[in-house]
């Protein structure tokens, strides 16, 4: 990734109002940046990788200032630069740190946002008199392509730049970007293209996103590649004297609890410390304990996607001010906000891939020419492995693959439908346009045919609702082919479902006073923010859970909301935790299964966590690079079946799914199972180790690839993941809409459940679109079913067998996590740690 | 952790008794008996799909024949006398119009070949004529009473359906949600059968006049068989 700038460009191609500016301040243009304005000159789309603090915002608007400073500001001359952005507080954001230069320079060029909060009189003002540069987010792109006027509106455009564009472009989200590209490509046909991306593996596949792809080939844009910055310092947190009786790395959790204390220490002794953890209610637990441990009453504040807009914003303010010594924080942040002064990193729980690590580190110090400081904090004795690994990676340079995707049918389908809404399609130009689109080049004339009647009729091959199309053929003329919207209700619905984002169902929280004799509808209370409907379903009133940093009690439910008082209980009920949203990457994986082939790289571990090793290798084996270790032994009146795929939990837990379909057909009657980001146990009745002896159930043919064919079919028509994923297919695809104006709220509580349509299309129509959609989605997400494949025919013919008379080390922390399943109280938690160390004291025992 | 699924014991089709006559309750949606050959359904719901997709909402066109095929399994199954299908029959007046010709060509094959009651709903206050079989506002069979929408207690004897009762409860910190049919031994209160009909928990306020308090029993649908829980084991929506 070291691809040389095309040609080292001049100063002299700025305008003097640029130069003066810079020297004003000290400073000088960086290559990087002359050479996109060199780029731009040339009428060249530019992917820019620099990583943070190398002036990447400047760098991408640089271009545009320059032509638009040439121009005449008294001319109405249309919107001249589109910037898209993940996040909308990105959009403000960049918009600030760009007004400065424009102000100082005099520049006449006006800079707008454009969100979902942006008021509807500027909105439609922007419409009318467009800024120079507008600001804005891939679903504010995809309204303003679906408004009558946008080829009037759209067709002075000269330049798009999309930021963090290696987090837009692998997603839905970015599938429905490459097409509001593609229908800017037509509307505005010089249009450049300038993507801003932090280091990735395999920046061709960004090249090709950015550019609108012939029929036959590929094209790439043109690529400039910053200078790294300085190596990052990046330390693992472990127990502080190694050898002494406090060395404690728990088996298994993900709490990290224990290293808490270490945590606020660092927060001490650093000026702003940003804490990001991997899940809600994780942060909403390190959020607590910390403030347990601060006696100091340093200003440590909490920040995640369920906090109210109202309260993030408070924080995010209190931060640009500097007035935080710490943010405990979600991948909320793990994006573009320069927070300036945040001096140290501290990641809690493994990274679970090395490029989100770096991206995190990247959030400390901005300054290019100072290394970033990170502190990793393993949760436990697999996840030491894993943050030695990253740290590794990272230091490196090294990055994940980005796993290459094909455009969803589902959005494909929202897209089309906002085509119509703008102005009558032909339906094969509109082919042609769409294939241009990156993610959607392998898309056939006929499965394009079956989107369009799927928006029109619903696609379905029992016609009867041609009636209700939503697509009317044009027909102004002799032969055209076109079809537009049927009636202005299709694009009012259009506009009300835009959008790739579906949201859990969410409950508002609200905080009331404790004993009041009022129903609890008529309380009234504190609005403290948004959770999952899920969650709230898990409780009983008089449960408590922690939420915005407060134990909460939860009384009940009214209507929408869900009615909570003070709780004086220092122990809440936590949602159990399943590790992360987000799967170990492949490529983390992969160096973690080397860790464990390569003892001469233990040295790096901390002594627990070697001694774990080491009696692991004695009591068993270690898993090796490329086999696959499988464990059978006894224990209480069942037999497991524990394998070490390292494949993350949703693989594991489709595997799970799978093998226990083959065992039971096999008579080793499976009983259940449970999967980890590293390993899945089986318990059976019989056991399956004897059973691959006596050749009645052979291993290999047991994980034999020929699994993801009929059985993951069978499995897949039962599955509650696959309806979740077709609910969210469906409203992305505007079958269902998000919410039907004046009808209830929540989404058990619309007119029908999506779960009984999908049974009744399953059945009836099983080849339908949506239901295609649906299981690409699903193979590619809930169940990774890809990388069960891929990690089936890796281990193809590579499969260890190891028959134990019992628990092996490896195989606790798996096995631990049996159980902890529900929401667990302090009565679990003690049978479980009782339980705990009989398991630990079974596997270590040496006779 | 996921367990397998494991039977629960699989026994007879359990028996509710309304005013001292019992009820087959089958794991379909529908309730059997045995004595008069009888078999009553509620909230058919026929051509909800279609009346989303008249608003822009194209739900897949299969509810209708999907409800028929489940009821066409039972009839051949249970060789009723008589089916008394307790309203909402038909999801509104312009059900018959947009019905598929062969999904209606079935409802009538089924309701001519046996003694069928429609009972009148307020989705379908007056059922379309062309289906065979004859429409009443209620039936009354000895001490039992069928009609659509249940009145405020006492009902003594009544079958009704209209408010499509499910039930939640809680087993080892999994919740199920089923629909279910509830009663209280004085009245019986069916669950929707059709393919796309929601439900409304019996602990809605809506139940609240029709099974006071909470001595009454929510019979919640199984795959296979279906399973009474009392009402204080129950939860709320």
């Amino acid at each position: 990734m070291t691809a040389p700038l095309p040609r080292p460009p001049e100063a002299g191609i700025l305008p003097p109002v640029f130069t003066r500016w810079f020297d004003a301040r000290g400073w000088r243009p960086r290559a990087h940046q002359l050479a996109l304005v060199d780029l731009a000159a040339a009428g060249k789309s530019a992917l820019l990788i620099a990583p943070t603090g190398a002036g990447k915002t400047l760098a991408g608007f640089l271009p545009s200032l320059v032509d638009l400073a040439g121009q005449d500001a008294g001319r109405k001359r249309g919107l001249h630069t589109l910037y898209i952005s993940p996040l909308k507080a990105l959009a403000v954001d960049v918009k600030r740190n760009l007004e400065t230069p424009v102000a100082e320079m005099g520049l006449p060029i006006s800079i707008e946002t454009r969100t979902g909060d942006t008021p509807q009189n500027r909105r439609q003002r922007q419409r009318r008199e467009p800024p120079d540069i507008l600001m804005t987010t891939p679903e504010q792109l995809a309204l303003l392509l679906s408004y009558p006027d946008a080829r009037e509106f759209f067709g002075a455009l000269s330049c798009v730049v999309l930021d963090e564009l290696h987090a837009l472009a692998n997603s839905k989200r970015g599938d429905l970007l490459a097409l509001g590209l593609a229908r800017l490509a037509t509307l505005a046909p010089g249009l450049r293209r300038t993507g801003l991306s932090a280091t990735v593996a395999e920046p061709d596949a960004l090249r090709r996103y950015l550019m609108p792809q012939p029929e036959a080939g590929e094209v790439l844009s043109e690529i400039v590649v910053a200078p790294p910055g300085a190596v990052p310092e990046i330390s693992v947190l472990t127990p502080a004297d190694e050898g002494s009786e406090e060395v404690r790395i728990p088996w298994s959790g993900h709490s990290a609890r224990h290293a808490l204390p270490a945590v606020y220490e660092a927060i001490r002794a650093n000026k702003t410390v940003l804490v990001f953890v991997n899940t809600r209610s994780q942060a909403e637990f390190v959020f607590q304990e910390l403030w347990r441990l601060n006696e100091d009453a340093l200003p440590i504040a909490l920040h995640h996607g369920s906090l109210s807009a109202e309260a993030r914003r408070k924080v995010e303010a209190a931060m640009a001010a500097g007035t935080l010594r710490a943010v405990v924080c979600t991948s909320t942040l793990d994006l573009g906000i320069d927070w300036g002064e945040v001096d140290l990193v501290v990641n809690m729980g493994a990274p679970k891939g090395a490029s989100r690590l770096l991206q995190r580190i990247g959030r400390a110090n901005h300054r290019l020419d100072e290394p970033s400081r990170a502190l990793l904090v393993p949760a436990n004795r697999f996840e030491v492995l894993e943050c030695e690994a990253a740290r590794a990676a990272a230091l490196e340079g090294a990055q994940d693959g980005m796993v290459s995707r094909q455009g969803a049918l589902d959005v494909l389908a929202q897209h089309v439908l906002g085509c119509a809404c703008s102005e009558p399609f032909d339906p094969d130009a509109l082919y042609a346009e769409v294939r241009s689109a990156a993610p959607y080049r392998a898309l056939t004339r006929e499965d394009f045919g079956k989107v369009v009647d799927f928006v029109s009729t619903g696609g379905y091959a029992l016609k009867t609702y041609d009636r209700f199309a939503r697509l009317r053929p044009n027909a102004k003329a002799e032969g055209d082919m076109r079809l537009r919207a049927a009636s202005p209700a299709v694009i009012q619905q259009y506009r009300m479902n835009v959008g790739t984002i579906v949201e859990a169902p969410m409950l508002k929280v609200r905080m009331v006073k404790r004993g009041g004799r009022r129903p609890l509808g008529a309380m009234g209370g504190r609005y403290l923010g948004e959770i999952e409907e899920y969650f709230i379903d898990q409780l009983a009133p008089g449960d408590t859970f922690l939420f915005a940093g407060h134990v909460l009690r939860f009384e009940g439910l009214s209507e929408t909301d869900a009615i909570v008082t003070q709780s004086s209980s220092t122990e809440p009920k936590i949602p159990s935790y399943y590790g992360g949203k987000f799967p170990l990457s492949t490529y983390l994986a992969a160096r973690v299964r080397r860790m464990f082939a390569h003892r001469e790289q233990w040295t790096a571990l901390p002594a627990p966590v070697r001694e774990w090793l080491e009696i692991q290798a004695w009591r068993s084996v270690l898993p090796g690079e490329n086999d696959l270790l499988v464990e059978c032994f006894p224990r209480g009146d069942r037999f497991f079946l524990v394998c070490y795929p390292f494949e993350g939990r949703l693989a594991h837990q489709t595997l799970g799914m799978l093998l226990t379909r083959r065992l039971d057909r096999a008579g080793a009657r499976p009983m259940g199972f449970i999967a980890s980001e590293y390993a899945l146990a089986i318990w059976c009745l019989r056991d399956p180790g004897l059973m691959h002896e006596r050749h009645e159930l052979p291993l290999g043919e047991l994980f034999a690839e020929d699994m993801l064919g009929d059985d993951l079919d069978a499995w897949l028509a039962e599955s509650s993941l696959l309806k979740r994923t077709f609910r969210d297919c469906a409203i992305i695809s505007g079958l269902i809409e998000r919410r039907f104006p004046g009808q209830e709220k929540t989404g058990r509580q619309v007119t029908f459940s999506s779960d009984l349509i999908y049974n009744v299309l399953r059945e009836h129509e099983p080849d339908h679109i949506l239901l295609r959609a649906t299981f690409n989605d699903a193979a590619t997400g809930l169940l990774d079913v890809a990388r069960v494949g891929d990690m089936l025919k890796r281990i193809r013919g590579h499969i260890r067998l190891k028959r134990l008379d019992r628990v092996s080390p490896l195989a606790v922390p798996v096995l631990l996590d049996i159980g902890k399943v529900s929401v667990g109280g302090e009565a679990d938690e003690a049978l479980l740690s009782e339980a705990a160390d009989d398991l630990i004291a079974e596997a270590t025992r040496l006779v | 952790m996921l367990k397998l699924k494991r039977d629960i014991s699989v026994t007879a089709a359990p028996s509710l008794t309304v005013c001292g006559v019992a009820f087959d309750l089958l794991p379909e949606g529908a309730a059997w008996l045995a004595e008069e050959r009888l078999l009553v359904v509620a909230d058919l719901h026929f051509e909800k799909g279609s009346a989303f997709a008249a608003r822009g909402v194209a739900l897949p066109p299969y509810d209708t024949r999907a409800t028929i095929a489940r009821l066409e399994a039972l009839v051949a199954r249970l060789k009723p006398q008589t089916l008394v299908a307790l309203g909402d029959s038909f999801h509104d007046g312009e059900a018959e119009a947009r019905m598929d010709a062969d999904d209606a060509a079935r409802i009538a094959r089924l309701s001519r070949a046996l003694d069928w009651v429609w009972i009148a709903g307020n989705h379908d206050p007056e059922p379309p004529q062309g289906f065979g079989g004859v429409v009443m506002e209620a039936l009354h069979l000895g001490p039992l009473t069928f009609r659509h929408e249940p009145r405020s207690a006492p009902a003594t004897g009544e079958i009704s359906g209209h408010l499509h009762p499910c039930a939640a409860v809680r087993v080892r910190g999994r919740r199920l949600r089923r629909r279910c049919f509830a009663s209280d031994g004085t009245r019986m209160i069916m669950p929707a059968f059709g393919a796309y009909a929601g439900g409304l928990n019996v602990l809605d306020a809506a139940y609240d006049p029709l099974l006071p308090g909470l001595g009454f029993h929510a019979w919640m649908m199984g795959a296979r068989t279906v399973v009474p829980v009392a009402a204080h084991r129950l939860e709320s929506d």
